[in-house]
Order: C-alpha cells, then structure tokens, then sequence
C-alpha cells in the first residue's frame, strides 16, 4: 500500500444495507470519483437462512413451504419450480387441470411481481404515484391467491403431484374480471410513465449491460430479453404445458434500464394473454395424480428450471433413496443477475445506481436464501 | 431406474479429444450429464463453450459424499443457446485438492465458485477473489458439509459478534 487516502481522489461509499433502494439488506460498496462511480463491490448475505441445509433435513412435501421464502414476491413461481422439480425425479406428471391452475397462478404472480417491480422502481427514481396504482392492482392478485389457499404472499399453493385444492366457485370469473380490469391499467402506467420526459432522461442510456455480457455473466429474465434475445424458457423448453398457450416474447434492442422497462410492461400484457387462454380451457378431472403419500425418489438427482418473474429459477435435487433430499440446490436469477451490477455501474453517476439496482428487480431473500 | 448411457455426435467428439479423461456419459430422467476428472474440467468447459456452443454456465455448485474415497463432486451446469440443450458436468475432488477456476471463461463462475467455497470448503485455483459469500469473513466451519449438523454453527462467532449465547 504506497498510496495513502489522501494521495487518492477515490471516495468511498457505502450504500445499504439500510437503504430503501437497495431493496432489502444489500450494501453496495462504492468507489467514487466524484459522482462517477468507479467499481463496486455487493456484500450480501444478510438474510441468510441457511434454506438448502433445512431442505436436507425435512421431507420432500416438508420443505415446499420454504422454498416460498426465497422470492417472497413470486412465491408461487418458487413453488412451481420445486414441484415441477420433484416431480421429474418421481417421474410424475401433475394432471391436466392441475397444470392449467399452475399457469394461471403462476402468471397472476408474475404480474404481481412485475408491479411492484414497477411501483418501487419509480419510486427510487422520484416518481412516487405509480406505487399506489400498481400496489392497488397487485391487491386484486393477491385477493385471489387469498381466495384460492387462504395465503397472500408464501402461498404454497401446489402440491408435489398437483394441487392441494379445487378452484372455489367463482375463480374463473373473478380471474377473467381482473383481466379485463388490468389490461386499461397497464395503458394507464404507460401513459403516467413512458412518455414522461423525466422519466425518459433517468432510464434512456444508463446501464447498458448488452447480449455478449448478459450471457457471460449468466443474467436471464427480463434483462436478457432487453438486449435483444428472445429467450424465454416457456418458449425454449416449455413445461406445465405452456405450449399450448399463444404468447409473443417481448424483446428491446438497446439493453438500457428504458427497454428494460417496455419489456416488462408487455410481459404483463403476455401474461393476461396466457392466463385468459388458461382460464377459458380449465380441464375437467382430477387435481392430483397419483403420488406417494412416503415419497421416496430413487436415488439420482435432476436439474429442472422455470422463467421465473427475474429470470431461470432451477432446482438442483439429488436423492439417496430416502424421505429427505440428499442435497437442494436452488439457482436464484437474482443472485446471478445482481453480479452483472459492477459492469453496470461503472461510469455511471451515483444516482444511476438506484436506478440500476431497481432495473434489475432483485430479491434479497432469494439472493441470500 | 437407473443411468442409461448418452451417445451422439457431441459425446463421440469430446470422447475423441478428451480420451480417458472423461469417465462416462449418461443420461438420466432425460437430462444428460458427463463424469470427468477433475485435472480436465477446465479444458472440456472451454472446449464445450468455444466449439459446442455452451455459452451459458447455467449453475456451478456442490454435493458432499462423505464415504467417496473424493468426498466432493463439483457440478457445472451448461446451457446452449444456439443448440437449445442443457448438460451437466460433474467432477469428483478430494479433501483439499484444488479445482481450476472457471471464471476465465465463464464470468458467471465468480460468486458461484465462492458461495462453494462458502459452504463447503472447496478452494479453486486460480480464482481472483476467493473469499466467503454468504457467511460472515471470519465464520469457522463449512454449513454445507454433510457432517455438519443443522444446528451446529460458529457459537464463538455469534457470542463475540452478536453478544448472545446462541443463534438457536
């Protein structure tokens, strides 16, 4: 160390971990040169649970609760992605109702997400009116998550085989009532926020983070998507039947926190798409295959992934033969997402920072598990 | 049910080029995963990323096996955008050998090879910055280890850094 502080122009900074844009308990360790930023560092691990050591130590239907409290706002896309995963170590198929109920509430958390993805991220950047509207819609999902399992946010709504309930009467019309309510909200997001000239000037430009990056850094979800490949795993590898549904795969060309932000607008939009078709088609029969009640996988483990809100969401199960999973492995889009932050970052102004950190709609509970 | 066997153009070439270095290939519940030894994982991952398309390193993690003559098997799982495949590759290492970092071909490899560390205990040569992830810097003990129990933990790191008898 032959440089001293004084020597240097280099500030250091620390954002977090009590920081509201960062999220959650993220600290961001900045070195500045004035506003630009020069590097970064992410300390994390805050909200460490220990969740793959629990996983070892219960039973495969014991531990689909947890997997809930990872991304807490898309906790039935962590669900489906844990069934879905069992399953195929079973080498069970849920059912076709069961399926269809899946994509329904699996798109309606997506939507979930991605307002308050929204709502927060205009929030950071000063725009404070779109978080009451978004969280006002993400009330009606939520009412009817409370409906379907009598939970709003770790709902736990699948079961290893299929669903644990049947629809209460009145789910489809309640579910076509929120479509037709939503799509003119959505046009009323755009109308506060995608022209606004302030709005324009913070996002336009600022963290660039471009294909060839995105890939070598592993960044999946929306970000990808706004670098310009139309890479969806719902389209590439489809499971729970999503191939019978009829939806485009949004995509921007200039990979910057704007593109990122129209590519979500109109995955909301694909997501009532979905969930319209889903909901008019619901299969007769029954809601669980046959299962187990001593479930017992034999012994071999596989790696099943789903499009999650954030990005590929996997689960990596290996099995002994015995009631507990020999190790869960969880891959969090948001942690593989929130290491591309430095690149991100660099050059940028201090303000950008928060916006950038918003863009990539990360969670801590599922980055730190 | 058990592993069956995985053969195509993909496993004959890196057969080919990788000889006796790679133990086997296989395909289990339709996923399919190769078994290399360990001084090799480096070379397959660049053959498999410049020449295969495998351009995405989708996850890289652990799994303790206590009673293997090499306890741990490290596991890299890779995707191909232009081929639209997935494989795995597993590697078996021993208590205190060292693995080749990926994170020269596979920028993703950076945290991933440190949260392994982390929790198990496993260094990688040549990594640029191998430190604890999750855990506090000064933690004592790898979580993830199958001998550890669950509510085993650092009660030295938690009585000096949290001021209570114990975190359970």
């Amino acid at each position: 160390m032959s440089q001293t502080f004084l020597d240097s122009n280099e500030l250091v900074l620390n954002m977090g971990p009590q920081h509201p844009s960062t999220h959650g308990v993220l600290r961001v360790i900045l070195k500045l040169d004035g506003e630009r930023v020069n590097g970064t560092e992410c300390v994390i691990g805050y909200l460490h649970r220990g969740v793959e050591k629990i996983a070892e130590n219960r039973t495969y239907q014991m531990f689909a609760p947890y997997v809930d409290r990872m991304d807490y706002v898309a906790a039935v896309s962590n669900g489906l992605g844990y069934v879905l995963a069992v399953e195929r170590l079973i080498s069970v198929e849920a059912t076709p109702r069961a399926q269809a109920v899946r994509v329904i509430l699996t798109e309606l958390n997506r939507i979930a997400s991605h307002l308050l993805w929204l709502g927060t991220h205009a929030l950071d950047i000063g725009a404070i009116t779109p978080l009451f509207y978004t969280l006002r819609e993400r009330e009606e999902v939520l009412k009817i998550f409370e409906n379907y399992c009598g939970a709003r946010l770790t709902t736990h709504a699948f079961r290893i085989g299929g669903l644990q309930y049947e629809l209460y009467d009145g789910f489809e019309r309640e579910v076509n009532a929120f479509c037709d309510w939503f799509i003119p909200k959505v046009d009323e997001y755009e109308e506060l926020l995608t022209n606004n000239r302030i709005w324009r000037e913070r996002l336009t430009g600022v963290g660039i983070l471009n294909a060839a990056d995105c890939k070598r850094y592993g960044v999946t979800g929306p970000v990808l998507r706004a670098a310009g490949v139309a890479w969806d795993l719902r389209k590439a590898q489809p499971y729970c039947g999503y191939q019978n549904y009829e939806f485009d795969i949004p995509t921007g060309s200039n990979a910057d926190t704007f593109d990122r932000y129209v590519v979500r607008m109109e995955e909301m939009r694909q997501s009532v798409r979905i969930i319209r078709q889903a909901v008019g088609a619901i299969p007769a029969g029954p809601i669980m295959a046959k299962v187990s009640k001593v479930l017992k996988p034999p012994v071999g483990e596989a790696y099943v992934s789903i499009e999650a809100p954030k990005g590929e969401l996997g689960y990596y199960i290996v099995s002994d033969g015995t009631l507990n999973p020999y190790r869960v492995r969880v891959r969090p889009p948001s942690l593989i997402n929130l290491q591309a932050l430095d690149q991100m970052v660099r050059g940028a102004l201090v303000a950008d920072v928060v916006a950038i950190i918003g863009t990539l709609d990360i969670v801590l509970g599922e980055i730190d598990r | 049910m058990a592993a069956e066997p995985w053969e195509d153009e993909l496993t004959r070439a890196l057969a080919q080029q990788f000889d006796n270095r790679i133990e086997r290939f296989a395909t289990y519940v339709g996923q399919n995963f190769l078994a290399a030894d360990c001084a090799a994982v480096y070379d397959i991952v660049e053959a498999l990323r410049d020449k295969w398309q495998f351009d995405y390193l989708v996850d890289l993690t652990a799994v303790d096996f206590p009673n293997r003559p090499k306890r741990f098997e490290v596991v890299y799982i890779l995707y191909s955008y232009a081929r639209n495949e997935r494989i795995r590759l597993k590697c078996a290492v021993a208590e205190g050998e060292r693995p080749r970092s990926v994170v020269a071909l596979h920028a993703t490899a950076d945290w991933l090879e440190r949260e392994v560390y982390d929790m198990f205990g496993i260094e990688f040569a040549r990594h640029p910055d191998l430190r604890r992830l999750l855990l506090p810097e000064d933690w004592q003990g790898f979580p993830l280890r199958r001998d550890t129990n669950i509510l085993a933990m650092d009660n030295q790191w938690v009585r000096e850094n949290l001021g209570i008898e114990s975190g359970q």
